[in-house]
């Protein structure tokens, strides 16, 4: 893979069609004001997004890069769009909208500087995964969402993809009532719910921590400035205190570097949070293909046995029409006939859609796996990596103490 | 971006006060040989004032001087003849009282010692009462802090075991403090302290100057408190200085060092959550699982030695910080007792000047009116109280030579003292910030080396799994 972004994690299969063609990034940062939808003054920032030929680089060349500002909202809809058009597709997540999981030194204001910046670094990534993803790189409305300044959005809304959505209420039904989904998709969903349990805790303890370790650091400051006032009024003791002052508010300094590593650790646990959504998504979805095919099958089965009971004149299975005509009388023949014949189309339809349905549904499940079984093998390799990473920023921060503590027993020694 | 943590409650010390920084230039001065000349020439005439000094005061202030130098060049050669430790403290239940009662060994190789081992039991009060017995036999002698009676924070109870071995361990200090320092480890009360049975030391507890002659003594004191010291020396105003400036520093690392405590006990609350948090995640792991146990074991070690951390300030360099910060309070003590001496002296100074005034003045005509109604002829009288007079002023006359020899000898008592002071302060707090340092290092290079056994195995497994790992 090749070192992409602040986060430098991405696993990008040069294979892909979109990234052996152009190199993408998430250059700029920068705040606008305009009029909203309800003609009201706001301000937002907007992302500079840099695209460039890969050939062009490899000649030697080095053309100015082609590049267009957007808004965080329209990598919304660009997101929104691809989960409605793949939705066999683990779609990489966009970074948090707004700040949580954080400790009291950084702000949770979405115009904060900080924020801004670990957001571009999010937004890169984001463009990344979704260039080097093997259904996602080929989409057309993707393509020119890097290329197209204008018109894009119309272009989207175009496509019609928000009425494809699945409304949710419709997803809710189909998990409660689905019989039989697919077992691996079960648990795919149930590890998707303790993945993103476990995270979301994981990130909350590791921020009370962050503040905490901030606090430890931050106080040894004031030996720095006691032992400089107090030098002042020692002879042969004053400049091995005063020495050893400056290094104690040095070691009180170097807590904000630490804990801006550890905010890069952070962001790597957060994209896998919200991973685990869009794992989950592709679950429901499953469970709804599953849930429509059972509703078809069931209703060929109950449309079935009318015809059977029709046939053979024995009523198995109650239906209000069938008492009222024994209440008040048979049906005619003719009137029969025409039941039956009714029957018979909509069970040939019903064959039909079954047969559909079951097609979507091994379709779904076929390109589904692939793309969960894809997703696992990049989790594993991501976090993996985030781990020795942390372990790396750890190792770091203890020789950064090592060396502070033993400049520190020099100037002690010299007291 | 950076809010500052700064704790506003640590008394940040206006150093504008203008300490000069070769006080203790002033005090080294003493080592010169003309110095002491002061002291030679009042050798013959000076006698120890039985009132105010004990009977372990045995020689006069100035061979006192001598003996005290010798002392201290013999201590530099470091021939340790005392060893004292305190420890095993034991509970005694009475109908009255629960108290504590702690074991005092003794082993030396000093000839005024009759054996060379003891073992005693003492309680608080017994040392409360040792070191009482020092500070009256040299008010200006800077005597090393007891740890405190109460301790109000957070409602300590007495018998909490943290808070016996706290001063088990700040007495123990304290005895040795006695045991290094040249005058006061040559004291009868200190011998005693240490070698006498439980019976032994109540009765000599009795002796000693009595309560009334003691409030005597205060009363004076606080005469002379009252009326203040008129001439000071620079060097005692210095050392006033540096004493009250040396207690706002030393309190403020008490209370910083103190803070730093809690901020890492908080830090490790939230830690210790880390730790089971990875282990629990690597539950729903498969690949994942090994990597995640390992970084929860990894966290949970950091978690051990954290800990350990924390009660090595606690139990070390806490400790020593409060001793000091005691000891700020008897420097002030002390300048304060021989301010109070000089002001005594200066008091009788005064009172026999106004008393050689009356001598010098004419006769009052009033009086003299008087002899003569009760037949007493005028030269008689006159002669009379000329001879009173001269009583009267000869007595106020040893009255001052007194308290002036007491004050020389408060005065030099305390600048050797104080050098003395200075250089084991030097010598203590410097030990225990290189402590602190060292144990802080070492923190360090055991979290580094646990968390680099994680890369390893990290390393292993990937060249096991076939794949280069680029980290």
């Amino acid at each position: 893979g090749q070192f992409l972004g602040g986060l430098g994690f991405v696993m990008v299969e040069k294979g892909t069609s979109l990234l052996k063609m152009m190199e993408i990034s998430v250059a700029e940062a920068e705040k606008r004001t305009g009029k909203n939808a309800v003609n009201m003054q706001e301000t937002y920032t907007v992302y500079l997004i840099e695209t460039r030929p890969v050939d062009a680089a490899s000649e030697g060349t080095n053309p100015v890069p082609d590049s267009l500002w957007r808004r965080y909202s329209e990598f919304e809809l660009l997101r929104n769009y691809l989960l409605v058009t793949y939705p066999f597709s683990v779609v990489p997540p966009l970074p948090e909208k707004r700040a949580e999981f954080v400790w009291h030194k950084l702000s949770a204001d979405n115009m904060d500087p900080d924020f801004v910046e670990r957001r571009r670094v999010g937004l890169e990534n984001f463009l990344l995964r979704v260039a080097s993803h093997p259904d996602l790189s080929s989409d057309k409305i993707f393509y020119s969402f890097l290329t197209e300044e204008n018109g894009w959005k119309e272009t989207v809304f175009e496509t019609g993809f928000q009425a494809k959505a699945d409304s949710r209420l419709k997803a809710l039904n189909a998990t409660f009532r689905v019989k039989n989904p697919d077992k691996r998709f079960a648990e795919m969903k149930h590890y998707g719910d303790e993945l993103q349990s476990v995270i979301s805790q994981l990130l909350r303890v590791r921020a009370r921590a962050a503040d905490r370790l901030y606090g430890v650091y931050k106080v040894h400051g004031n030996y720095g400035r006691v032992f400089s006032e107090w030098s002042a009024i020692e002879k042969e003791m004053g400049d091995g205190l005063q020495s050893a002052g400056h290094h104690m508010d040095a070691y009180a300094a170097s807590v904000d570097d630490i804990l801006e590593e550890e905010e890069h650790y952070a962001d790597q646990l957060k994209e896998y949070l919200f991973y685990a959504d869009a794992l989950r998504a592709v679950c429901r979805k499953h469970e709804l293909t599953q849930y429509e095919l059972e509703m078809a099958a069931q209703d060929l089965t109950s449309k079935k046995q009318q015809r059977e009971e029709l046939a053979t004149g024995t009523i198995r299975t109650f239906s209000l029409k069938g008492m009222t005509s024994k209440l008040f009388g048979q049906e005619t023949p003719e009137q029969r006939e025409a039941k039956l014949k009714m029957l018979e189309t909509q069970i040939e339809e019903g064959e039909e859609l079954v047969k559909e349905r079951n097609a979507e549904c091994e379709e779904f499940v076929k390109s589904a796996w692939v793309d969960i079984e894809r997703f696992k093998e990049q989790k594993d390799h991501d976090l993996r990596e985030a781990l020795i990473s942390y372990a790396i920023m750890q190792i770091s921060m203890c020789k950064k103490g090592i060396q502070v503590w033993n400049n520190a027993k020099e100037c002690f020694s010299k007291m | 971006m950076s809010a500052s943590v700064v704790d506003n409650t640590v008394s940040s010390g206006n150093s504008s006060v203008a300490i000069p920084t070769d006080i203790s230039g002033q005090i080294l001065d003493l080592d010169e040989d003309d110095e002491l000349e002061v002291f030679s020439k009042d050798t013959s005439t000076t006698q120890t004032d039985g009132s105010s000094f004990n009977a372990s005061m045995q020689t006069s202030p100035a061979s006192m001087i001598n003996q005290y130098k010798f002392e201290e060049e013999e201590e530099d050669a470091d021939t340790k003849d005392i060893f004292v430790t305190v420890d095993n403290p034991e509970s005694h239940v009475t109908a009255i009282e629960t108290y504590i009662t702690y074991r005092v060994e003794t082993k030396t190789t000093r000839s005024e010692f009759d054996s060379s081992e003891f073992e005693v039991r003492r309680r608080y009060q017994d040392f409360l009462w040792l070191k009482g017995r020092l500070e009256e036999a040299h008010p200006t002698l800077i005597v090393h802090p007891l740890p405190e009676k109460f301790v109000m924070k957070g409602m300590v109870e007495r018998f909490n075991e943290d808070f016996i071995e706290t001063r088990r361990r700040a007495l123990h200090k304290f005895l040795n403090k006695i045991a290094e320092h040249p005058i006061f480890s040559s004291s009868e009360d200190f011998k005693i302290f240490l070698t006498a049975g439980s019976g032994e030391l109540t009765s000599h507890k009795k002796q000693g100057p009595g309560f009334l002659s003691r409030m005597g003594e205060t009363v004076k004191a606080v005469a002379a408190a009252v009326r203040g010291v008129r001439n000071r020396p620079q060097e005692f105003t210095d050392m006033q200085e540096y004493a009250e400036a040396f207690s706002q520093k030393i309190s403020s690392l008490d209370k910083v060092t103190q803070r730093i405590v809690r901020e890492q006990k908080e830090y490790l609350e939230e830690l210790k959550e880390c730790g089971p948090t990875y282990a629990l995640w690597s539950q729903s792991e498969q690949e994942l699982a090994e990597p995640l146990k390992n970084v929860a074991g990894c966290v949970d070690n950091c978690c051990k030695e954290t800990e350990e951390q924390v009660k090595h300030l606690n139990d070390h360099l806490i400790p020593v910080l409060h001793e000091y910060v005691l000891c700020a309070d008897t420097l002030k003590a002390v300048l304060r007792r021989r301010d109070n001496i000089q002001a005594d002296f200066e008091g009788k100074t005064e009172a026999l000047a106004t008393k050689k005034a009356d001598r010098d003045a004419d006769s009052k005509v009033l009086s003299l009116a008087w002899d003569s109604l009760v037949g007493r002829s005028p030269e008689e009288v006159k002669q009379q109280k000329q001879q009173k007079l001269k009583g009267e002023i000869k007595e106020m006359r040893d009255e001052l030579d007194k308290a002036e020899d007491r004050l020389e000898w408060a005065n030099n008592a305390l600048k050797t003292d104080w050098t003395r002071w200075q250089k084991v302060m030097r010598t203590d707090l410097r030990s225990a910030f290189i402590d602190t340092a060292e144990r802080n290092v070492s923190y360090y290079e055991k979290c580094l080396a646990v968390w680099e056994s994680f890369l390893q195995s990290q390393r292993t497994d990937a060249e096991g799994n076939g794949n280069v790992d680029s980290s």
